[in-house]
């Protein structure tokens, strides 16, 4: 049995100073400020928003997805998660989730990645780490595959069993699902909406998410 | 010849870790590194970079998916984030090598166990992974962003239904040993420091052994070939790296 404890926000879309609209398969990098609010929204359920965060101040100290989930003592990210960096520093807390459960194990599809998964000649399909590294060369801080380490997928489920299996669930999102965190830095955000269409993470369907940020209440 | 005994004209050669002490070295394609808990409860922190490119390097996202597993044991493969295999697990008399849960740092030490300066204590001082880490790949022009989710070797921690994270106590016996036979030309950095999810309150890291040896050429019915056809995949997509 697993217990998914939900937590709602009061902030008020209208009052938010970002609100954008994220296609299925599209990048996006946007600087959070130290005290604002980042929401990300599933739209139409069970898509899997591929996440990284850097310290706007020195990208080299990023999200670390090994020292989340150990200081934590769990695997799975929802509300009171601090989403630690490399440094042992917090980069943001989870302060809101309707969802109830991330994943931070599952890292992001690639071009290789997918031969290997899949098949050899699943090499022409669009994948997270592409968008990744494009956002990452717009960002023009000389960033590259060095910097992507092991990242979120907001509203995926991927449990470990307890032989030590690794299992990808049918997701526990829905639409209208929403993660919230406030950054307690400078934060850069890089996202890749997963264009993900070999396995079922994304129901083979992938669809738009909602991207909002308030300014310090 | 009893398990896991090896012939000694493969063996290039043997070397001693100290509890605290780092390692790293270019294990070439078709040899093999093998890692002993001398005397049990070791934990050994690792990490996994293409030596003609280190930019290529151990992708624990990668070697879980493909693989359906969270922990290593013999058959599992290291993938590196370029869809090829950097080693094998052709042997493992432990069972369960944790992948999840990262290393300790300089303050996390220093929390656990008090302050243990080199001053005081000479080179039994307390030395962390990460400080081992961010040192020897100074060695090789590599650093911080360099540090990546790594492997811990002898640890086994599980997770429950909620995810809840629990150390195992007692997973590595003395002589425990685990084979990594490398595909490509691999370097292996090493850090033999307290897992940070041990409980001991008292710093007394183990000691392990290295034996660096000629392996076997990879058969066609080759256990980690075979474990799943991702590997298989992964084997292929090395292949046509080199050749």
């Amino acid at each position: 049995m697993t217990t998914l404890v939900f937590t709602e926000s009061r902030l008020d879309p209208a009052k938010s100073r970002h609100d954008e609209v994220l296609p299925a398969g599209k990048g996006w990098s946007h600087v959070v400020r130290a005290g604002q609010v980042f929401r990300i929204v599933d739209l139409e359920g069970n898509q899997a928003v591929d996440t990284l965060f850097y310290s706007a101040a020195d990208p080299s100290e990023r999200y670390s997805a090994v020292d989340t989930i150990r200081e934590q003592g769990g695997i799975y990210l929802t509300t009171g998660t601090a989403l630690l960096s490399t440094e042992g520093n917090v980069l943001l807390q989870i302060v809101a989730d309707t969802c109830g459960r991330h994943d931070t194990l599952g890292g992001a599809c690639a071009v290789e990645s997918n031969q290997v998964r899949y098949a050899i000649d699943k090499k022409f399909m669009h994948n997270c780490r592409d968008n990744f590294l494009l956002e990452l060369a717009k960002y023009g801080q000389g960033m590259t595959k060095r910097d992507l380490p092991s990242n979120i997928n907001f509203f995926m489920n991927v449990p470990v069993t307890s032989d030590g299996g690794l299992s990808f669930e049918d997701g526990v999102s829905a639409p209208g699902r929403y993660v919230e965190m406030r950054a307690e830095q400078d934060v850069l955000v890089l996202i890749s909406n997963c264009p993900q269409l070999n396995n079922p993470c994304n129901a083979y369907n992938p669809t738009p998410v909602r991207l909002l940020v308030w300014d310090a209440g | 010849m009893t398990a896991g005994a090896l012939d000694s004209s493969r063996i290039i050669y043997e070397e001693k870790l100290r509890g605290g002490q780092m390692w790293s070295r270019v294990v070439r394609r078709g040899q093999a590194l093998r890692v002993t808990d001398v005397e049990g409860g070791a934990s050994v922190a690792a990490l996994f970079y293409n030596a003609a490119d280190p930019l290529e390097r151990y992708n624990m996202a990668d070697t879980l998916k493909a693989q359906y597993t969270a922990r290593l044991t013999t058959g599992y493969v290291l993938y590196s984030d370029m869809g090829r295999i950097l080693m094998s697990v052709i042997e493992d008399s432990c069972g369960w090598h944790d992948t999840i849960t990262g290393i300790m740092s300089a303050a996390l030490a220093e929390k656990r166990y008090g302050k243990g300066g080199y001053q005081e204590l000479r080179n039994d001082f307390h030395r962390n992974s990460r400080d081992n880490f961010l040192i020897e790949l100074g060695k090789y022009g590599l650093g911080k962003r360099d540090i990546v989710a790594n492997v811990n070797l002898f640890t086994k921690v599980t997770a429950d239904t909620e995810g809840k994270l629990d150390w195992v106590p007692g997973n590595s016996r003395a002589g425990a040993f685990v084979d990594l036979r490398a595909e490509m030309d691999v370097l292996v950095v090493l850090s033999n420091t307290p897992h940070p999810l041990d409980p001991a309150k008292s710093y007394a890291p183990k000691p392990v052994a290295l034996t660096v040896f000629r392996a076997l050429p990879v058969a066609a019915d080759d256990v980690c070939r075979k474990k799943r056809p991702e590997n298989e995949r992964g084997f292929e997509l090395t292949r046509r790296y080199f050749e």
